[in-house]
C-alpha cells in the first residue's frame, strides 16, 4: 500500500481508539470536576464492563445482537450500580479527602481486578459484534486517463466500527444536553462551582457525588461494551485506558468537557499514527512524560481556563 | 536515649533470630529487612514530609539498575557498583524533585505515578541492554563484596541486617535532629514555616533525595543480595508497597515501616498459596486501613501507649 492509503487506515483506526477514549475520559473528568476525586480505579470499571458484556452475550441464546443490546444495557448499569455502593461504603466515610481517596481507589483497583482475575480467569475472550459487515474504501489515483477510483487490497473498515464512533459522538452529546440543558445536571454543576453553597440551598450533595461517581464509572462500562468486540475482554485490560483517559483529562483541562472531548481526539488520533510510524513503547513514553509536564508547568490543561 | 535503646533491641533481636531461625523464614527475615530499609525511605518523605509520592520504584529500580548494569556492562565490583547504584537514585531523586515540588498534593502524586511509569517503560524500551522483562541474573563470581560471598545465607542475612540496621539509626537520628522537625512542622503547616523564614523547597528537596537514596540503596541491595534484576521492580506495583507497608505499620513512625512490611510479606506469602490473585490482600488492605486505621499499627501504640514515641 502506498502511505495514503495507509493514513487513512490509520485515522479510521485512531477514530475509534479517540471514540472510546473520550467517553471513559469524560467519565473520569465528570467524577474529577464535581467530586475533586482522582479515581484511579476508573479503568478497572472498564475491564468490568467488558467482562460483563462477555458474560451477558455468552449466557443469552440466539442472534448475537440480542446479547449484545443486553450488554450495552446492562453491563453499564451493573457496574454504575457498583460504583454507587463503593462510593457510598468507602470514599464518603473518607469524607472525600482527596489524598485518602486516591489511596483507596488503588486499594479499590486491586480488588476489582483481582476479584475478576479469580471469577472470570486469566482467558481472553471475544464478544460477537450484532452487525460486521466488510467495507472498502475507494482510492483515487491519477493514472494515464486522468482520475480514476481504486480499490486498493486491505483498505477497508467495518459497519460494526463506523458504529461505534456515530454511537460514542451519540452518547457524548447526551452527556453534554444532560449536563447543560437538564435539571440534574444543573445540580450537578451547582455541586462542581461550590459544595457549600449547593448544601446550603438544599441540594443532596453526598447523592449527587454517589450519583455521579456511578454515571463516570458507567461511562467507562458503556465505552468498554462498545469497544469489546474490536478488541477481547481481559481481566489486565484497565491500565491502558486508564493511563489513556489520564493523560486526555489532563491535558484537555482537569474538569473540562469540552477539553476532554477534544484532546480525547486529538490523543486517539495521533495515538493511532505515531504508533504505526514509531514503537508504541515509544509513544507512550512520551505521552506519559508530557502529561507530567503539563501538570508541573501548565496545572490548568493546555486548553484550560475554559469550565464548564 | 530510651528510644535508641529500644530501636537497638530490635536489632539485637533480629540478630539473634540469626541463630535460631529455620530456613525458610531465615531467608523471608532478609528478604524483609531489605525491603524495609525501602519502606523507611519512603516514610521519611511520605510520613515526615507528608509528601505521598506514587513513583517511588522509580528510584528503587534507579538503585537496582544502577547497580546491575554496572555489574553487568562496566564489569563493576560490587562496592562501587552499590555506590553507584546510590548516587543514580540520588541523582534521579534529584532531578524528579526539582520538577515534582513545583506541584502539590494530587498533582504531586500523579507527577511522580507517571514519571515512575515512563522510568518503566523506558527499562521496557532500552530491553537490549536491561533485559526488559526478562531481566538478568547477577552470578555468583560477582556478588563477593570484599572477599565475602553475599550469595551464601548467613552472609545474606548479616548483610541485610547491616544495610536495616544503618537505615533505621540514621532515620531515627534524621527526625530528631533539627532538619527532621523542620519537615514534620512542613508536614503540619507549610505556610506557616515559610513565614518562620525556612527554606521550604530546600527542605523537600533534601527530603525527597535522602528518600530516593535510601529506596535506591535498598533496591541496589535487593539486586546484589538476591542476583536478580528486572522490569518488575520498577512497575506501579512496587511504587504502592512502600505505601502500603508503611501505611500499615504507621506514617510517621521509625519502627512503623518494618513492622508494615513483615506483616503484608507474610499476609502476601501466605496468600499466594491459595490463589493466584494475592493482591487482592494488597487492594482490601489498602481501603481498609485508609478507612478504619490511618494512623497504622505503630501510630496507635503512639496514641495510646507511648506518646513520645519518635
Amino acid at each position: 500500500m502506498e502511505l495514503g492509503p495507509y493514513l487513512v487506515l490509520a485515522t479510521l483506526e485512531g477514530a475509534i481508539t479517540a471514540a472510546v477514549l473520550a467517553l471513559t475520559a469524560v467519565g473520569l473528568s465528570l467524577v474529577f470536576g464535581v467530586m475533586r476525586v482522582v479515581n484511579i480505579a476508573h479503568g478497572e470499571f472498564f475491564m468490568l464492563g467488558a467482562v460483563l458484556a462477555w458474560w451477558i452475550a455468552q449466557s443469552v441464546a440466539g442472534h448475537p445482537a440480542i446479547g449484545f443490546a443486553l450488554a450495552l444495557i446492562f453491563a453499564p448499569l451493573l457496574v454504575g450500580a457498583l460504583a454507587v455502593a463503593a462510593d457510598m461504603t468507602i470514599l464518603k466515610r473518607l469524607n472525600y479527602d482527596p489524598e485518602r481517596t486516591i489511596v483507596a481507589t488503588i486499594g479499590l483497583l486491586y480488588i476489582i481486578q483481582q476479584l475478576t482475575l479469580m471469577g472470570y480467569g486469566p482467558d481472553a475472550r471475544p464478544v460477537e459484534a450484532p452487525f460486521n459487515t466488510r467495507l472498502a474504501i475507494p482510492w483515487f489515483e491519477r493514472g494515464a486517463e486522468g482520475w480514476q477510483m481504486i480499490w486498493p487490497w486491505g483498505l477497508g473498515t467495518t459497519t460494526y466500527k463506523l458504529a461505534v464512533i456515530g454511537a460514542a459522538a451519540m452518547i457524548l452529546c447526551a452527556v453534554w444536553a444532560l449536563m447543560t440543558r437538564s435539571r440534574i445536571g444543573l445540580v450537578m454543576r451547582a455541586t462542581q462551582a461550590d459544595r457549600e453553597m449547593a448544601l446550603a440551598f438544599g441540594i443532596p450533595v453526598e447523592r449527587v457525588y454517589a450519583l455521579v461517581f456511578g454515571f463516570g464509572a458507567a461511562l467507562a462500562a458503556l465505552a468498554a461494551v462498545l469497544i469489546v468486540p474490536i478488541q477481547q475482554a481481559h481481566y489486565l485490560m484497565g491500565g491502558d485506558p486508564l493511563l489513556l483517559s489520564f493523560i486526555v483529562v489532563i491535558i484537555g483541562g482537569l474538569g473540562s468537557l469540552p477539553g476532554t472531548v477534544l484532546a480525547a481526539v486529538l490523543i486517539g488520533l495521533s495515538d493511532g499514527i505515531i504508533s504505526v510510524f514509531f514503537s508504541p513503547t515509544l509513544a507512550k513514553i512520551i505521552a506519559t512524560l508530557l502529561v507530567a509536564l503539563v501538570l508541573v508547568f501548565r496545572p490548568q490543561g493546555l486548553f484550560g481556563g475554559r469550565r464548564t | 536515649m530510651r528510644a535508641y535503646a529500644i530501636h537497638a533491641g530490635l536489632l539485637a533481636i533480629l540478630l539473634a533470630l540469626h541463630f535460631t531461625l529455620p530456613a525458610y523464614h531465615h531467608g523471608n527475615l532478609a528478604r524483609v529487612m531489605v525491603l524495609a530499609s525501602y519502606a523507611m525511605g519512603y516514610n521519611l518523605l511520605f510520613g515526615y514530609t507528608g509528601l505521598l509520592s506514587l513513583g517511588h520504584a522509580l528510584f528503587f529500580a534507579a538503585g537496582m539498575y544502577g547497580m546491575g548494569l554496572g555489574i553487568q556492562h562496566l564489569g563493576l565490583s560490587p562496592a562501587p557498583a552499590l555506590l553507584l547504584g546510590l548516587a543514580s537514585g540520588a541523582v534521579v531523586s534529584g532531578l524528579l524533585a526539582a520538577l515534582a515540588l513545583r506541584t502539590s498534593g494530587v498533582a504531586f502524586m500523579i507527577v511522580t505515578l507517571m514519571f515512575a511509569q515512563a522510568g518503566y517503560l523506558t527499562v521496557l524500551y532500552f530491553g537490549e541492554v536491561t533485559r526488559g522483562d526478562e531481566g538478568f541474573v547477577i552470578q555468583q563470581a560477582q556478588r563477593v563484596l570484599w572477599g565475602v560471598d553475599l550469595s551464601a545465607e548467613g552472609n545474606r542475612y548479616i548483610a541485610a541486617l547491616l544495610l536495616f540496621g544503618t537505615c533505621l539509626m540514621v532515620s531515627l537520628w534524621l527526625v530528631r535532629s533539627a532538619f527532621g522537625r523542620v519537615l514534620v512542622a512542613i508536614r503540619e503547616n507549610e505556610d506557616r514555616v515559610r513565614m518562620l523564614g525556612y527554606d521550604v523547597f530546600a527542605h523537600k528537596l533534601a527530603a525527597m533525595m535522602i528518600s530516593g537514596g535510601m529506596a535506591a540503596l535498598a533496591g541496589a541491595a535487593y539486586g546484589l543480595l538476591f542476583g536478580y534484576v528486572g522490569a518488575t521492580f520498577a512497575s506501579v506495583q512496587y511504587s504502592i508497597f512502600p505505601l502500603l507497608w508503611v501505611l500499615l505499620g504507621g506514617a510517621g513512625t521509625v519502627l512503623g515501616p518494618f513492622i508494615g512490611t513483615l506483616f503484608m510479606f507474610y499476609l502476601i506469602d501466605l496468600g499466594s498459596d491459595l490463589t493466584t490473585a494475592y493482591m487482592l490482600i494488597a487492594g482490601v488492605a489498602l481501603v481498609l486501613l485508609t478507612l478504619f486505621a490511618p494512623q497504622g499499627v505503630m501510630g496507635e501504640v503512639r496514641r495510646r501507649f507511648w506518646r513520645e514515641l519518635p
